[in-house]
């Protein structure tokens, strides 16, 4: 079997994920910040290391200001919905996931005015462009850092300066990127970046975090949920104070001492060494598909812009029996579809049936890239 | 008998905080359940030695850690 659906959730997971994940429940399995004896203690460092070497990971200097949430998509509904009211206008892609469409869509019926910018069919933005969409009415600028259909990486650090220019922040959906690209917060003038735990950052499923910029004022976003933060306990209104504010509920310390692990892990790798190795993978399967008849590949085809991310279609098939075929015969798990991103596949052109996405990730080798290219081809030419 | 001090904290990431700080200082200290005598925005306190009242004070300022107050025991 190859896994190449990376971008969906990465698999397998490093071992030292699961290890965090089975020591901290049965080393620390108190409820953390609520009772305060031994094990709610232990918990509460789980969780407060795991802020730190989030808050190293991402270069921002208050680990207050990492928020955990269950995953990539509930960060952005804090910031869409918190901060955001009628009448303001936010600019975001033609090449955004659902996550933001969604939610954006939704407060675009109670008078929220998007204003959307076209992107290229490679999927690549211009920032010309986004500049033309900003005005001084522009509240919220929200982009992804790489697009999760075609993999084209958006320029976020000028993105950022083009929307603190106009007075406006900046949103980034970063579920394809955490864990790939480096990204740094301060030095790109990130203000909101929204993170899942389970793709590129090897940590499981329904772990994900929002990460407030340092200057960000959070006075003016309201939290999404309200409940029990462990303080404040005599009053009966949301504390102000972060995490608290966003944080309510018990957390999840299984999926965050994963996620700690899992950025601990990359980090001893080195993420330089990650992207190299993704872009060697990227670019040769590119290479290998581009040999085929009848296959379209979608994006840049530059492994320097792109993640490891490879969409196609193939003339007169239909995407599903290609994926089908590539798991049934030669147990290659890729996936077919609209990948939760109808903008970005009308942008590239590939609505409403949607592409084929070989998405390679850490543990993949040069040879299942090579095996894979040779399955394809035998698909194709069935 | 040592005699104690307690920090009490807005948020238990502040309690972390300042536990992880001040053990690499050097200060012995621990975080225990607020004493009910004192009414506190986050369950946990830090405990530490009084004699180090203004040192603990003084570390937890120039970090930064906010504090809600504290309280000889």
């Amino acid at each position: 079997m190859i896994y190449l659906d990376s971008a969906a959730t990465s698999w397998p997971k490093p071992p030292e994920v699961l290890k965090a994940m089975v020591d901290v429940l049965e080393r620390a399995g108190g409820n953390p910040g609520r009772s305060g004896h031994r094990l709610s203690i232990e918990a509460a460092r789980v969780v407060y290391d795991a802020r730190e070497d989030i808050s190293r990971f991402f270069n921002i200097s208050d680990p207050t200001r990492i928020i955990f949430t269950s995953n990539g998509t509930q960060a952005i509904n804090i910031v869409l919905k918190g901060l955001l009211k009628p009448g303001d206008r936010v600019v975001t892609s033609s090449m955004e996931h659902n996550a933001v469409m969604r939610p954006l869509r939704s407060l675009e019926e109670q008078g929220l005015v998007l204003d959307i910018v076209p992107c290229a069919p490679d999927g690549s933005i211009d920032v010309n462009d986004v500049a033309r969409a900003l005005n001084s009415t522009t509240r919220l600028v929200v982009i992804n850092n790489a697009s999760n259909v075609a993999g084209t990486i958006f320029p976020v650090a000028e993105v950022a300066s083009m929307a603190h220019r106009a007075g406006a922040m900046l949103l980034v959906d970063a579920a394809q990127t955490a864990g790939v690209l480096s990204i740094d917060m301060q030095a790109f003038g990130i203000d909101f970046l929204a993170f899942t735990g389970h793709k590129g950052l090897q940590g499981p499923p329904g772990i994900g975090g929002l990460i407030i910029g340092d200057h960000v004022d959070t006075s003016q976003v309201e939290p999404l949920i309200r409940g029990g933060t462990g303080s404040q306990s005599e009053i009966e209104e949301q504390p102000e104070y972060l995490p608290d504010k966003f944080e309510s509920g018990t957390p999840n310390i299984v999926g965050i001492a994963g996620l700690r692990a899992g950025i601990n892990w990359i980090m001893d790798r080195g993420i330089e060494t990650i992207r190299e190795q993704e872009k060697e993978l990227t670019g040769a399967l590119i290479d290998g598909l581009s040999d085929i008849a009848g296959v379209q590949i979608y994006g840049t085809r530059d492994p320097e812009n792109t993640v490891a991310i490879v969409s196609i279609t193939v003339t007169g098939r239909r995407v599903s029996e290609i994926g089908f075929k590539l798991d049934e015969e030669h147990g290659i798990l890729t996936r077919v579809g609209l990948h939760c991103a109808p903008a970005a596949h009308k942008t590239i052109g590939t609505f409403p049936e949607g592409t084929v996405r070989l998405a390679p990730g850490v543990f993949t080798t040069p040879n299942e890239i090579k095996e894979a290219v040779r399955a394809v081809e035998k698909v194709v030419g069935s | 008998m040592t005699e104690y001090g307690v920090v009490l904290f807005y948020t238990t990431s502040s309690a972390m905080r300042a536990e992880k700080l001040l053990t690499k200082k050097g200060y012995t200290v621990k975080l225990v359940p607020v004493p009910r005598q004192f009414s506190s925005d986050c369950g946990i306190a830090l405990r530490f030695d009084w004699h180090h009242h203004e040192q603990v004070r003084s570390e937890l300022d120039k970090a930064h850690v906010e504090m809600d107050a504290i309280h000889h025991l």
